[in-house]
Formats: structure tokens, sequence, C-alpha cells
């Protein structure tokens, strides 16, 4: 059936299956940061915006995207790279699979709640898993992104 | 793997529930937990057109759609005192924001899934559900009995002076809980809804003898330790358990006990604090 999505701000209009999945969608049109870690819906690898909420695409189905917006790691390039710039200063990740996924709930959760706590940190990105690390040097780097924020991006 | 043939995004509840006579036909939901399975469907249904996913407040009774996100639940200000905020805290251990921005209340509940936090909160309010043929019946016959062919429309919940806690045990965070443990004392005594048995959440209520004095103390923040500790014991007998991978039958019984102690005294203290504040005034 047809679909049309705007992904990353450019309109799409083609014909998929009814079982393509919007992950698979994605990586079909290039954008690779999205990524399949988990295939039970857990790990928060595929996370992408769709109508400006963070979303598993793992698990929705691409004719349920016709008509809406999606954004994806590579369309939020300026806001990714200020921020993950912050991740990799504290060395957080290892293998950084799982990265984008991560940055994208976090930049979601910056959005929503500009001045989190350690504690809303936690429980809002707790759906995005590494099997590298503990989780240390990322909240670290987001603790000290936040706090560069609130000085008004000066270092 | 989950296999689709057709998709259909309903136009109306009648022509959802006209597909949805087929065996071979399903009503999506928020698709996740439907994707794990190895599921073969023939024309997947989509409610998502139909404006359902709205929670509205009425003077009464709160209105939830079925395609309302358990994230809605969870951020959704009107909700946030229902129940002393058990909706928010059911949900807020499910997977992560992404999972909860998908998954549905209708979906949850049709689903009657053992593992569902959400079946064992609104077992402890005053919920009803209603059916595009059936029309409205209490959640606890829904989830008894299930949909079968009728299509779960909506979900009320009444406004009452019920206070709640909400308690899960999970291996480890963010997993399906191990038990779940919804707590709730008003007027009419104290209710407990138990899930993840590992069987679905059932209600149980207190023996005649115990309801006369024990809940009005809860309620009113006089019970005492030991009276907490036989009401809770007497409570936990009354629910069943069974053992999976993820803990034996007797585990969970005990861990029944410490959730309905731990949730008495908590409703407890919430009513030693509104005493305190009304002697205040």
């Amino acid at each position: 059936m047809q679909i049309s999505i705007t992904l990353n701000g450019r309109k799409i209009t083609e014909d998929v299956t009814p079982k393509l999945l919007l992950i698979d969608w994605l990586r079909a049109h290039g954008c690779y940061s999205v990524k399949r870690g988990c295939e039970t819906s857990n790990c928060g690898l595929c996370t992408v915006f769709m109508e400006d909420k963070p979303v598993l695409s793992c698990s929705v189905l691409a004719v349920r995207a016709d008509g809406k917006r999606i954004e994806t790691l590579e369309g939020l390039k300026e806001e990714a790279e200020e921020f993950g710039a912050f991740i990799a200063g504290q060395g957080a990740e290892q293998c950084g699979f799982c990265n984008p996924g991560m940055i994208m709930n976090a930049i979601a959760l910056f959005r929503e709640n500009p001045e989190p706590t350690e504690e809303e940190i936690k429980e809002y990105l707790a759906g995005n898993l590494c099997r590298c690390s503990g989780y240390e040097g990322q909240l670290r780097g987001i603790q000290e992104f936040l706090s560069y924020k609130k000085g008004g991006g000066a270092q | 793997m989950l296999k689709i043939k057709e998709y259909v995004k309903a136009e109306s509840l009648a022509q959802a529930y006209e597909l949805n006579q087929k065996q071979a036909n399903r009503i999506i939901g928020g698709m996740l937990w439907m994707k794990m399975g190895n599921v073969k469907i023939h024309t997947a249904i989509d409610l998502s057109g139909l404006g359902l996913d709205t929670v509205e407040e009425r003077e009464d009774e709160f209105v939830i759609g079925c395609m309302v996100t358990l994230r809605q639940l969870e951020v959704d200000d009107r909700l946030a005192t229902l129940g002393s905020g058990i909706l928010r805290e059911s949900v807020k251990n499910i997977v992560g924001v992404q999972f909860r921005n998908l998954a549905t209340v209708g979906g949850s509940l049709a689903g009657r899934f053992g593992f569902s936090d959400v079946l064992t909160a609104l077992l402890a309010l005053d919920t009803e559900v209603e059916l595009y043929r059936g029309g409205r019946i209490p959640l606890a016959k829904f989830a008894a009995e299930g949909a079968g062919s009728d299509i779960l429309v909506r979900v009320f919940v009444k406004k009452d002076d019920r206070r709640c806690v909400y308690l899960s045990h999970r291996n480890t965070k963010t997993d399906f809980p191990v038990l779940t443990i919804a707590v709730s004392s008003g007027k009419n005594g104290i209710k407990v809804a138990a899930g993840a048995r590992p069987q679905r959440a059932i209600l149980v209520t207190e023996d005649e003898s115990l309801k006369e004095i024990c809940a009005p103390d809860i309620y009113n923040g006089r019970a005492g330790k030991e009276a907490i500790e036989i009401y809770a014991a007497q409570l936990a007998s009354k629910i069943p358990t069974g053992s999976n991978m993820r803990a034996s039958a007797a585990y969970r019984s005990h861990l029944a006990g410490v959730l309905i102690r731990r949730g008495l005294t908590a409703l407890n203290e919430s009513g030693k604090e509104e005493r305190g504040m009304k002697d205040a005034d």
C-alpha cells in the first residue's frame, strides 16, 4: 500500500508491504543510525522520533507511520553532535553500538525536561541498554552537558 | 515472527468489529507483545484513526480511550491524583519511554496478560470497560472472560475517595514483574489486586471479620503494626501463585505478604497524614 512519510524534513511517498517494520524502511532509506539490537522491543537502539515522540521503530509498522513526521539521528546532526561530544569526552562507551539510540532518547528527555534530576535521567533512559558499560560514564556526560547548557553553552 | 498479509486502518468501529469476526484477523493495539510471537495475521486491524487516543475527565469519572498509550497515563496531569497516582506508578517500570509511547491501554487489557501492571492497577480502582457490542462491564468480569471477538473501546475509572499504593517486584529494572500488587483503601474497605502470579491479575478482599475493624483503621491511619501484619497475611493467603522461570510459587507467596504489608503500611501512613491535616484545620 502507498504511504507518505516526512523523513528528516523530506517527504517520501512509496509503496510498502503491510508487514514492513519502520526500522527496515528507515534503513532502506539510508538511516543506518537506526539499529536492531534485541528483537524483543527492549534495547532502545532503534529509537526515532515519530511526531516528536521517541518510539521503538522496530515495533511500528511502516504503514502506521503514514502521514507522520519521522526524525532519526541523521536529521538531528547539530544537536546530536553537541551532546555526543560530552559522552565521548567521558569515554563513556566502548563499542558505541547503543550510542545513536541513547542520544535520541537523551535529546527527547532534554526537550521534555531541560533540567532533569539524576533520578529523572535514569528513569527516562532506563529503556536504553548498553552492554559494555555500567552507564556511569553516560550519566557523567549527561550531567556535564546539562551544566554546560545551564551556563549558556559556554565552557 | 509476526506475519501480516493485509492492513486496514478502520474507519469506524462497525468496520473494525466486522473484520474482527474472522479468526485470522486481529486488532493490533500497540502491537508490542503481538510482535514477539510467531503470529500469522490475515488482516491487521488498526484502531488508531478513530479518535480513541484521548483521556476525558467527567464529573465523576475518567474516560480513557483504548488507544491511549501507557505514556499518556503516566504524564497526564489530570490522572496524577487518581488513586494517589497509581497509574503512573504502575507503568513507569515498563521497559522504557519509547516502548510506553507505543503500548496502549486497550492492548494491555484486551490481551489479559499475566504480567500486566496496567491490569493490576486498574483492578484496584473502580474500573469498567466498554465493549463495542457488550456495553459497559466491570473490569474484573472482563479480565476473567475476555473480549472474544468484541472490541474493547474505552475504559471508565470512577473518581472516589480511595487511596492506592502500587508495588511490583522485578528481578531487574524494566523487566517483567515477578509479582504485582495494588492495594486500595476506601470507605468500602480494602482491595488488593495481584498480578504476575504468574497468572493474570485477580482481586481479593478481606474477610468480614477483619473488614469491620482493620479497614477503617487503615483508612484513618489508626492501625498498629501488628494488626497490619495479620491483615496482610490474611490477604496474601488468598492469592494463588504458581512457578515459572522467574520465580517459584513459594517465593511469590512470600513476596505477596511482604508487598501487601508495605502497601497497607503506606496507606496507614497516608491516613495518618490526612487526619493530621484535618486536625490542624
